[in-house]
């Protein structure tokens, strides 16, 4: 892996489904060498488009425009299917919110491993099983050998993520693109994944993109936020600074939403209107590099 | 009239026999008051569910007494089952699971009023009372649940718990599948419903925050166990039981602060 590469560099992104308005509108991110930079968004926001996008994921409905599009060092401008598919999973990869819907239930999770490996020339069949331990054993999986032969229902939710994470990070990808990996889990558990990521990132150096709704999550892990509304981009800068003191209009009422020790017990939580005018605010873009 | 609206009382609640019994519950005993909140919070396989099923009767425990206003309702059959369940509702997570597609919103709001016997004039005028009372416009009676957005949705579900005028209310994860701005939003309203009419809620969720934020009192479970009682203000600062303290440790920082 190339650390002087960004692991993410895109400029004025946007997506659009069929004729319908763009979801996402000119969006800029970018994810330095062993950076994790967090993406901040409710529901329509279009976050997970901007993840789906950066792994050439998105249904053929959709039409990506974006003055550069780096991922992982490499430029994916016009790229075809061939090309997103000799990046995925080996310099780019992916982690979703739900782990059995990235496994597959009829088979033991050391082969799953394997046959990652095998595919992107990392191990041939005989050095794959231990390989593939090595790899269980970097999430931290506990009891590593004999999970091997584990089928993925005779794990729990955390362990289930963790052989998502380790099929992920296998072939040592410069990106790894996290949608909502740990929304899923208990609160204890999702420690335990964001503690592992940021391990992981630490180990080895990739660039993270992390896309939540929880702005805690984003603040426990991230180094760099992007406030994701109705396509756009209204806020970025370091994570501590956003949640300390938010400057856009929606980011401040989006953290006045969340009920906190510091807000009164049983007060009303501010209300974010339906109709209102953030997009009339301009975007609070921090240049922090 | 006693203060204690309901008490849960040693339930133990096994399932499967021998030595493959797992116990869900394990000698759990709690109050709840009159007119106040009891968050309940937990961990997937905590037993917080199975608690809630427990205390509306959809389920007899193993062992171990229910009483609610007084009375032990752990027993009741026939007409004085029903009579007991009108006072007492549930909110889903997923408002999808008290609202049948096909029906409209009148008819699953009217529905808890039938049971009760309510004519049909008077079923009409509390359908759009209770409407309005969660902050949805009247006309909406007649449209069906899939025309709502999924905020909207759960406030026709609180509309329809609420309709038949319940003491006690369930709310098992009303807002976890809801985006924060959307939960604020719900957690108003459970707010200011009990606010107007008194009822006494048992809110369950994983998110202590919340709990922190709408409760009285808080009750931290673990493999079936109650480990922690208080106020959210105590169970939040002053945990004296090594789990919650795990559980608050393991919580964002935003979230303590």
């Amino acid at each position: 892996m190339d650390r002087d590469v960004d692991a993410l560099h895109v400029e004025g992104l946007s997506i659009a489904y069929g004729g319908a308005a763009p979801s996402v509108q000119d969006v800029s991110l970018r994810v330095g060498p062993g950076e994790i930079v967090g993406v901040i968004g409710e529901s329509g926001s279009g976050k997970s488009s901007i993840a789906l996008a950066m792994m050439g994921l998105l249904p053929d409905s959709a039409t990506v425009t974006a003055s550069r599009l780096d991922v992982a060092g490499t430029d994916m401008q016009g790229a075809t299917e061939r090309d997103w598919s000799g990046l995925r999973g080996a310099r780019a990869s992916m982690v979703f919110q739900e782990p059995m819907s990235a496994l597959n239930p009829c088979m033991r999770i050391g082969a799953q491993i394997a046959e990652v490996l095998r595919i992107h020339g990392i191990a041939d069949k005989r050095q794959a099983r231990a390989r593939a331990l090595e790899i269980l054993h970097l999430v931290r999986m506990p009891d590593a050998e004999r999970r091997l032969g584990y089928y993925p229902h005779q794990l729990s939710g955390g362990q289930r993520q963790r052989v998502v994470i380790a099929i992920a990070v296998a072939a040592g990808p410069t990106l790894l693109v996290a949608d909502e990996p740990t929304t899923a889990l208990d609160v204890t558990v999702q420690a335990q994944i964001l503690e592992l990521l940021r391990t992981l990132r630490d180990e080895t150096g990739m660039g993270v993109l992390f896309i939540s709704h929880d702005l805690g999550v984003i603040g426990q892990l991230c180094e760099r936020v992007a406030v994701m509304y109705r396509g756009r981009i209204v806020e970025t800068g370091r994570a501590e600074r956003v949640l300390a003191d938010p400057q856009h209009p929606y980011t401040r009422a989006l953290l006045e939403s969340i009920p906190r020790p510091s807000v009164p017990v049983r007060s009303p939580l501010a209300v974010i209107p339906v109709d209102n005018d953030f997009v009339e605010a301009p975007a609070v873009l921090e240049e922090v590099r | 009239m006693s203060d204690t609206l309901l008490r849960v009382d040693g339930v133990t609640q096994r399932f499967g026999h021998g030595e493959h019994a797992t116990l869900a519950l394990d000698d759990v005993s709690l109050e709840v008051r009159r007119g106040e909140t009891l968050g309940l919070v937990g961990e997937s396989g905590s037993g917080k569910s199975t608690l809630a099923r427990a205390i509306l009767l959809m389920r007899r425990p193993s062992s171990g007494r229910i009483e609610f206003d007084g009375g032990d309702v752990s027993r009741l059959r026939g007409s004085a089952l029903r009579t007991h369940r009108r006072r007492v509702q549930m909110v889903f997570q997923d408002p999808n699971d008290s609202l049948d597609p096909r029906f409209t919103v009148a008819r699953s709001i009217a529905e808890p009023l039938v049971a009760a016997g309510m004519g049909s004039a008077a079923r009409r005028a509390r359908v759009v009372e209770s409407l309005h009372q969660v902050g949805l416009p009247g006309d909406a009676a007649g449209r069906f649940p899939h025309e709502f957005s999924g905020g909207q949705r759960q406030r026709i579900a609180i509309a329809r718990a609420m309709a038949a005028k319940p003491e006690f209310v369930v709310l098992d994860e009303p807002t976890s599948a809801l985006d924060v701005s959307v939960q604020a939003q719900v957690l108003n309203l459970l707010v200011r419903l009990q606010e107007e009419t008194g009822v006494t809620y048992l809110f369950i969720t994983h998110n202590l925050a919340v709990v922190h934020h709408v409760a009285h009192r808080v009750a931290v479970m673990r493999n079936g166990r109650v480990v922690e009682e208080g106020t959210g203000e105590q169970v939040m600062t002053r945990p004296q039981d090594a789990y919650t303290r795990e559980l608050l440790e393991s919580m964002p920082v935003l979230y303590r602060t």
